[in-house]
């Protein structure tokens, strides 16, 4: 029965790009058969269909591609020859050594590449990064500038504004984010968490958030469900999303790469209403956290499918590709233009957003923070014996691991 | 049958269940009383990722897993004994409950609610599957032939159903503003979100399930139904006896091993409930014991699972079962010694 489910679920989720030629045009013949595994948000369309045209290639868009990746790698021959990751995901591959690193590669194919996409580990190329993201502030200019409301800084700025709108009654729901239970609420936390300058871990990889800074970014998370869908732990990002562009909610700190689609007239109700402005200030830095996408090369592969996969790579993150998908993400490529739905990810960035803090014992942390926040905002637990069993939850982890 | 035969028919079965269920049970067991480790060594990782107008590079001490000279990730296998136990159902938590009395506490250790929840949710679902499996398979019985064929097609397809598919149906009739819920919302003039409590969330579950399971109950029943000796129920209507008293002492006993044996195939498929829970995305409210064990299988973040909780709550939940089915298989058992199977 579980199996069965879980297959349901990935049939469900799964979308498998064919091999076509696309607008894209391609300046190297492929020949060896290539495979690739990567998320499936609509920058990774774009590029997946820039790589197609150069023929023989077919890839794997799946949302929970970061299931899979690690064992499909892991193989010999590996199950795919290139991966889509990200700062968060590309750590078990490091760590299992599965990936192979791309010195010789940029130097003899990568003449395009801007030294920012160089992702560097340990002195070696590992991965090319081919766009930036960041949670950051979207809002309804219309609503804020009808209530005489100004741009929302800080915190208790959002909240004042969410309470001013509620009583306007203009939107069903003064806040929206991806607050859904599981991974997304332990981001919203981390973002709230490293905002007001906490770091999470001690000497020895022990726990370190049972703190002040630990209890006012819980007790934020909960003052802003007080002005949310309650039905916000069922929320993800796309859900979040839509209810931006249905006119549901008002404003929401919201992933930089949904911020083209308020501007999309097929499915958005508020063309040209939306602002994106930096993540609200926490008591340190932004509430937001730095993310990369980029593409790496499988380890366990032959060196000319890795030659042949790293030239079809060159041409998947071509000027041409960003060119005609300019506003689809925050790209790192050249020939980028930073248009008006870039600029939350840029201020953002700006501000001073730190790096998510991506590492063995985070994926550990991530996860009980994703199965231990929602007790408090239920109610079932207080602030403090919410961070405690956080710490419980991570302790027990990090010993099944190894890591205490 | 003889003893020779029964082997023989048998046989293929103990073999296949042998190889498919015990040996498997035989290793959870044994993982659930020690952990893999990784060997960790810290290092110092020199790193530059994009940032977004330039790299930006920091040296930092990084807990590393160590490789082999295959490339593969040493692990140490380490005995733990209950270890595993103690942590997965919190015994310093039980301990404080038992001397304050106060068990509602338990309510916040993830073990014990998923368990509140999965044997609250077998035993209210139970009755509801067979009393409206033979209400349906009455009804039925007593239709004309020409509308039976139909009628079946009809109460089958909730069983034919994907559970998955089927509980996503009902997540996007009530989610946020579905259609049912829209239309609640109209008849009431309130704003209602079944997905914000957990006795909402519950109830759907429970709903969802009894409309999933009663035409498995239904159809066996059915079929049960065909084997009444009619000349028995004829000599009853000649006794006198009305409508009441046949089914009490007539067909409700025919019946009985029918409806034991649905209670058991119910119970087994109901305490692993799950798909509810992935389907209305309920984890912050409601979890099961299933659920449990497949939050510990999933990899997170960086690529890590925790097979030994996850053995240790595979054990937890058949033990559960066992437990539950005991009345159910020793009534079975003495049946059978007594002669009446």
């Amino acid at each position: 029965m579980k199996l069965k489910s879980i297959i349901a679920i990935l049939t469900a989720t799964f979308i498998s790009t064919s091999v076509w030629g696309g607008h894209h045009a391609c300046d190297y013949k492929n020949k060896e058969e290539l495979t690739m595994l990567s998320n499936s948000y609509d920058a990774w369309k774009a590029v997946t269909n820039a790589m197609a045209s150069c023929g023989n290639f077919t890839a794997t868009l799946d949302k929970d591609f970061q299931q899979k990746h690690s064992d499909a790698l892991a193989a010999n021959p590996s199950l795919y020859d290139i991966v889509g990751i990200s700062n968060g995901s590309i750590t078990p591959l490091i760590n299992a050594g599965t990936v192979r690193p791309l010195d010789d590669l940029v130097k003899k194919y990568g003449s395009q590449l801007l030294p920012n996409q160089l992702i560097k580990i340990d002195g070696k190329i590992m991965a090319i990064a081919m766009s930036v993201n960041n949670q950051h502030m979207m809002y309804r200019e219309d609503i804020f500038s009808k209530l005489g409301i100004s741009e929302p800084k800080t915190w208790s700025d959002v909240l004042s504004a969410a309470e001013k709108i509620k009583a306007s009654g203009m939107v069903e729901y003064p806040y929206g984010g991806a607050f859904k239970s599981g991974w997304n609420i332990a981001e919203e936390f981390v973002n709230m968490y490293l905002g007001n300058g906490g770091s999470f871990f001690g000497s020895g990889n022990a726990p370190a958030i049972n703190n002040a800074m630990g209890v006012k970014s819980l007790e934020t998370l909960k003052k802003l469900t007080a002005y949310m869908d309650p039905e916000y732990l069922a929320s993800d990002s796309t859900y979040a999303q839509k209810q931006m562009q249905q006119e549901k909610i008002a404003m929401g700190v919201l992933w930089a790469t949904r911020a083209a689609a308020m501007d999309n007239a097929e499915e958005s109700k508020v063309v040209g209403k939306i602002k994106m402005v930096s993540a609200p200030m926490g008591d340190a830095r932004p509430a937001s956290s730095l993310w990369w996408d980029g593409i790496a090369i499988a380890k366990n592969i032959s060196d000319a499918e890795a030659e042949a996969a790293f030239q079809v790579i060159m041409e998947g993150i071509d000027k041409e590709m960003v060119q005609a998908n300019n506003d689809k993400a925050v790209w790192l490529i050249d020939g980028y233009k930073a248009g008006k739905s870039a600029m939350g990810a840029k201020m953002t960035a700006d501000n001073g957003a730190v790096p998510y803090p991506s590492g063995t014992r985070m994926g550990a942390m991530h996860g009980a923070l994703g199965t231990v926040v929602p007790d408090f905002l239920t109610g079932k637990k207080s602030a403090k014996e919410t961070l405690a069993a956080i710490e419980d939850a991570y302790i027990a982890k990090a010993k099944e691991q190894g890591l205490m | 049958m003889k003893n020779r035969d029964f082997i023989f028919f048998v046989g293929p079965s103990l073999v296949a269940m042998f190889v498919c269920i015990a040996i498997p049970l035989i290793f959870v067991l044994e993982q659930s009383f020690f952990v893999n480790k990784k060997v960790y060594k810290e290092v110092e990782v020199e790193s530059c990722v994009a940032g977004f107008t330039g790299q930006i590079c920091s040296v930092e001490m990084q807990t590393k897993p160590q490789l082999n000279e295959k490339g593969e990730i040493i692990t140490q296998k380490e005995f733990v004994g209950l270890e595993n136990y103690v942590r997965l159902i919190n015994f310093d938590a039980v301990k404080k409950a038992f001397w304050q009395q106060n068990f509602l506490e338990l309510e916040n250790v993830k073990f014990f609610s998923a368990l509140r929840f999965t044997v609250t949710f077998c035993l209210i679902t139970l009755p509801f599957v067979i009393i409206l499996g033979l209400v349906i398979a009455l009804t039925v019985n007593n239709l004309l032939s020409s509308l039976k064929g139909p009628i079946i097609f009809v109460s089958l397809l909730p069983f034919i159903i994907t559970p998955i598919i089927g509980a996503l149906s009902i997540r996007w009739l009530f989610v946020g503003d579905g259609i049912i819920t829209a239309f609640l919302e109209w008849l009431t003039n309130s704003n209602i979100s079944m997905f914000s409590n957990s006795w909402t969330l519950e109830l759907m579950m429970i709903l969802y399930r009894i409309w999933h399971v009663c035409p498995f109950a239904f159809i066996v029943f059915y079929a049960g139904l065909q084997t009444i000796n009619k000349e028995m129920l004829e000599s009853a209507i000649v006794d006198g006896a009305n409508r009441y008293q046949r089914l009490r002492f007539i067909i409700i006993p025919h019946l009985m091993p029918l409806i034991v044996f649905v209670s058991l195939i119910h119970l087994m498929d109901s305490y692993r409930v799950f798909e509810e829970i992935i389907a209305f995305s309920s984890d912050a409210y409601v979890i099961s014991l299933q659920w449990l064990t497949y939050d510990f299988l999933r990899l997170d973040d960086t690529g890590n699972r925790y097979i030994s909780s996850a053995s240790a709550s595979s054990i937890l939940t058949m033990i559960g079962i066992s437990i539950l089915l005991y009345p159910l298989i020793k009534k079975t058992w003495n049946d059978y010694r007594e002669g009446k199977l």
